[in-house]
C-alpha cells in the first residue's frame, strides 16, 4: 500500500532535499486566505490542498492570478465549496503567482525491473503527450544529471527562450540530485512528481508536487 | 545469482577436448550436425562422441557410455541427448573431469511446470558437480582462437575480436552471418538458451576479461534482476565497449500509473537511461548492433565529436552531413589552414568547406593526400570517406563488355582498380597513423562486394559501411562510449 502526501507536505519534504519551492501559506478559511495573500503580496494562487486531492486543475480547485483580497476571498470560498467529504481533510494553499513560459517535469519512479529512477523532461499538461524525458537509476552522479539534460530533444527550451534567460542547468541538476538523494535517504519513497517545475528567470521552481510513500 | 568466476569459462571456450553426447548418424539430427560442425572446422582438441548403439560417425568411434572415455581428456560436453538422460550424463561427465556442459536439449524451462522442475534440478546438479552449465535449449558455442564450432546452426565466422552472447540463438547466427559477409570477425559466440545457470551478463563479464575480445555484443530480452544486470553491464563497460540489442523495447509503455512520472516511465525509456548511465551503447536494429561492434573492433575511439566528410560527389556529402548533424557528433567547421592546403592541390570548384567535396577535381594522389591532411588535423576527430569504388564500378562494365581488353581498356581497368585499392588502404593507414577513426562508406559494399574498393577495405580488416548513414551511426556509438569514459575520468 502507498499513501500520497498533500501538496504542502510534499513540498516541505522536497525542499529539505534542495528542490526550490515557493513561499506558500496554508489557510483554513477565506479570511485566513486573504491574510496569507496580504502577507505574500499580489497576485496569488489559491489551491485546494489535502492528501486525498488529485486532479486539482480538472476539478477547478486551482485559481490563478488573483489580484486582490476580494478575488482571493471569493476563490477560496469557491474552492472550499467544490470539495466534499470524500476528499478528506482539505486546506487552502496560498502561493505567489509566478510567471514562466517554460514548464518542466522532474520526478522519481519505482520501476518494476530496475527500481527507483530519477526523471526529467518537458512538463506541464502536455508532458505525457510529448514524452521528451530522460531517466537514470538512483543514485545519480552530477555527470549523469548533465547527460540527462543533454539528452532531452527540446534543447531550445533550455536555452534563451522568448525573452527569458537560459535555464541554469546547474540549478536544474541540483533538483535531480536532490530527488536522487531523497530516494536514497528514504526507502519508503516510491514516486515523486514535480509538475510543473516552472522556469522563473532561468531558475526552476516546483509549482506543484506530489510525493508517494509506501506504508 | 552472483557472477560466475571467469576461469570457469575456460572449459567452455578453450576446452582440451569435446564430447558430443547423443551423437547421431542421421544427418538431420542435432547430434550429427554438432559433431559435423566441430570436425568440419578442424577443432584442434580431441573429439569424442557417445551414442547408445555405438558405431562410427563421421570417422569418430562413438562410445556407448561416458564411462568408456579417458579421464581428463575433454573439458566440454556438448549435450544433444533427451532431457531425461541428462542427469546421469552430467554425473558421468563430472567423473571424467569435464568442467562445462553446453545443453541443447529442449524440454526444460520453456516447457511448462515439469520442464521448470527438471531445469532447477539440472542447475542444482551442476552446482553440486562444480560444472559450468550453459543452456539448456541453446544452439551452441563458437570459439575461433581454438577453431571450435560446437553449434547446431551455421555459420562459422572468421576469427576476430567481437564476442557475442544472445538470449536468442538465432541472433548468434545473424551476427555471425554479418561477420562472414563483412570479414570483421568473432572471438567467441554463445547462445545462452534458457540461461538457467549462466546468464547473459555472466558471459559479458567473462568477455570483459578475455584477452581475445575487444568488444562485446549482446542480444537481451527479459532482464530478471534489473539492478544486478545494471551493475554487471556497468562493470563490463568500464573495461570494454558493450553493444546491446534489446528485444521488447516498446512493450509496457502504457501501464497505468497515478503519477506523470510513472506514466512516462516506459520500459524502453528506463532501459535506455540505464544503458547510458552504465556506459553501454544501445543499438536500434540487428545490423546497427553488428556494425557498431565491428567498428569498436576495428577503429580507434574518437577523442572528440568533430567529423570531416570527404566525398568525390556533392549529394553524398550533403546527406552524410545531415546524418552527422542529426547525431550526437558534430560536423567540424573546415579549419582555415586545411582549406588553404587543399586549395593548393585542387582547382577552385571543390567545396572549400566540410563536407570536403572534391567535385570530380581530384587527380591521381588527391584522395590519399586529403585523407591524410583531414585526419591529421588537430580540429578533426574522425573522417567519413565516400566515393570509393566508383571508378572500379566503371572498370567492371569495361571488363565484362565486348571491347575488353582492346582499345586501351585493359590498362585503364587495371589503373582504376589499383587506385581504389590504394584509396581503401590509405583510409586504413591514415587511421592507424593518426589514431583516429576513418570510415569508408559505399553501397558497393553490398551491391558489388568484389569491387576493388570494398574488397580492399575488407582486406584491411575493416568494415566497408553499406551507407554513409550507417557509418555515422556506428561512429556515434564510438563517440558515446568514448565521451562516457572521458567525462568520468575527469570527474
Amino acid at each position: 500500500m502507498t499513501r500520497t502526501l498533500s501538496e504542502a507536505e510534499s513540498k516541505r519534504v522536497l525542499a529539505g532535499h534542495g528542490v526550490p519551492v515557493l513561499d506558500e501559506r496554508l489557510a483554513a478559511t477565506p479570511d485566513e486566505a486573504v491574510a496569507a495573500a496580504d502577507g505574500l503580496g499580489y497576485p496569488v494562487v489559491v489551491k485546494a490542498c489535502g492528501a486525498g486531492i488529485a486532479h486539482k486543475t480538472e476539478r477547478g480547485l486551482v485559481r490563478l492570478g488573483l489580484a486582490d483580497a476580494t478575488a482571493v476571498r471569493s476563490a477560496a470560498a469557491d474552492v472550499l465549496a467544490a470539495v466534499d467529504a470524500s476528499d478528506g481533510p482539505v486546506e487552502l494553499l496560498i502561493a505567489p503567482m509566478v510567471r514562466g513560459t517554460r514548464e518542466l517535469i522532474a520526478g522519481l519512479h519505482d520501476d518494476p525491473q530496475f527500481g527507483r529512477c530519477v526523471m526529467v523532461g518537458l512538463g506541464g499538461i502536455l508532458a505525457e503527450a510529448v514524452g521528451d524525458v530522460a531517466f537514470r537509476l538512483v543514485p545519480v552522479e552530477p555527470v549523469d544529471v548533465d547527460e540527462m539534460l543533454e539528452e532531452l530533444g527540446a534543447q531550445a527550451i533550455l536555452g534563451e527562450f522568448r525573452g527569458e534567460p537560459p535555464v541554469e542547468r546547474a540549478a536544474l541538476g541540483e533538483v535531480l540530485l536532490g530527488l536522487s538523494h531523497f530516494a536514497e535517504s528514504d526507502p519508503a519513497v516510491v514516486a515523486v512528481d514535480v509538475n510543473p517545475l516552472v522556469v522563473v528567470d532561468g531558475r526552476p521552481v516546483a509549482v506543484d508536487a506530489l510525493v508517494e510513500v509506501a506504508e | 545469482m552472483t557472477a560466475v568466476a571467469s576461469h570457469r569459462f575456460d572449459a567452455l571456450f578453450e576446452p582440451r577436448g569435446v564430447i558430443v553426447a547423443g551423437a547421431s548418424s542421421h544427418p538431420g539430427k542435432f547430434g550429427f550436425v554438432a559433431l559435423h560442425n566441430i570436425l568440419r572446422h578442424e577443432y584442434g582438441g580431441a573429439v569424442f562422441a557417445t551414442n547408445r548403439e555405438g558405431g562410427e560417425i563421421l570417422g569418430v568411434t562413438a562410445c556407448t557410455s561416458i564411462d568408456d572415455l579417458p579421464a581428463s581428456a575433454a573439458d566440454l560436453v556438448f549435450v544433444c541427448t533427451p532431457a531425461a538422460a541428462n542427469v546421469e550424463l552430467m554425473r558421468a561427465c563430472a567423473k571424467k573431469g569435464v568442467g562445462a556442459a553446453f545443453v541443447t536439449s529442449a524440454g526444460y524451462g520453456e516447457a511448462g511446470e515439469e520442464g521448470r522442475r527438471a531445469e532447477r534440478e539440472l542447475v542444482e546438479l551442476a552446482e553440486e558437480l562444480g560444472m559450468l552449465l550453459v543452456g539448456p535449449n541453446g544452439q551452441g558455442v563458437v570459439s575461433t582462437p581454438v577453431s571450435l564450432c560446437a553449434q547446431i546452426v551455421a555459420p562459422y565466422p572468421p576469427r576476430g575480436r567481437i564476442a557475442i552472447v544472445s538470449q536468442s540463438g538465432n541472433f548468434v547466427s545473424s551476427f555471425q552471418n554479418y561477420a562472414v559477409q563483412t570479414g570483421v570477425g568473432v572471438s567467441r559466440a554463445v547462445s545462452a538458451g534458457n540461461a538457467a545457470a549462466v546468464t547473459v551478463p555472466d558471459f559479458l563479464e567473462y568477455y570483459a576479461a578475455d584477452p581475445e575480445t575487444s568488444v562485446a555484443l549482446a542480444y537481451v530480452e527479459g532482464v530478471v534482476d534489473g539492478r544486478a544486470f545494471y551493475e554487471q553491464v556497468r562493470r563490463v563497460a568500464e573495461r570494454k565497449p558493450l553493444v546491446l540489442l534489446k528485444g521488447g523495447r516498446t512493450g509496457g509503455g502504457q501501464r497505468a500509473a497515478a503519477s506523470h512520472t510513472g506514466a512516462l516511465a516506459s520500459d524502453e525509456r528506463v532501459f535506455e537511461g540505464m544503458c547510458r548511465q552504465a556506459g553501454v551503447t544501445l543499438a536500434g536494429s540487428v545490423e546497427e548492433a553488428f556494425e557498431a561492434a565491428a567498428t569498436f573492433a576495428t577503429q580507434p575511439l574518437p577523442r572528440g565529436p568533430r567529423v570531416a566528410v570527404l566525398t568525390t560527389a556533392g549529394g553524398w556529402g550533403v546527406v552524410t552531413a545531415d546524418a552527422v548533424v542529426r547525431s550526437e557528433l558534430e560536423l567540424a567547421p573546415l579549419p582555415d589552414d586545411l582549406r588553404t592546403v587543399i586549395d593548393a592541390k585542387l582547382p577552385p570548384r571543390w567545396s572549400r568547406n566540410n563536407p570536403i567535396d572534391l567535385a570530380g577535381a581530384e587527380t591521381r594522389d588527391t584522395i590519399p593526400e586529403v585523407l591524410e591532411l583531414a585526419a591529421g588535423h588537430d580540429d578533426i576527430d574522425a573522417v567519413v570517406y565516400l566515393g570509393l569504388g566508383i571508378q572500379s564500378n566503371q572498370a567492371r562494365l569495361m571488363r565484362t563488355g565486348p571491347f575488353f581488353p582492346d582499345h586501351g581498356l585493359e590498362r585503364i581497368v587495371a589503373y582504376h582498380e589499383r587506385q581504389d585499392e590504394r584509396f581503401a588502404r590509405a583510409a586504413a593507414d591514415v587511421s592507424l597513423a593518426t589514431g583516429k577513426p576513418v570510415l569508408t562508406a559505399t553501397e558497393l559494399a553490398v551491391t558489388d562486394p568484389d569491387n576493388a574498393g570494398p574488397r580492399t577495405v575488407r582486406a584491411t580488416g575493416r568494415l566497408c559501411y553499406p551507407s554513409s548513414n550507417r557509418a555515422v551511426i556506428a561512429l556515434e556509438h564510438l563517440w558515446r562510449y568514448a565521451r562516457y569514459g572521458m567525462r568520468r575520468a575527469r570527474a
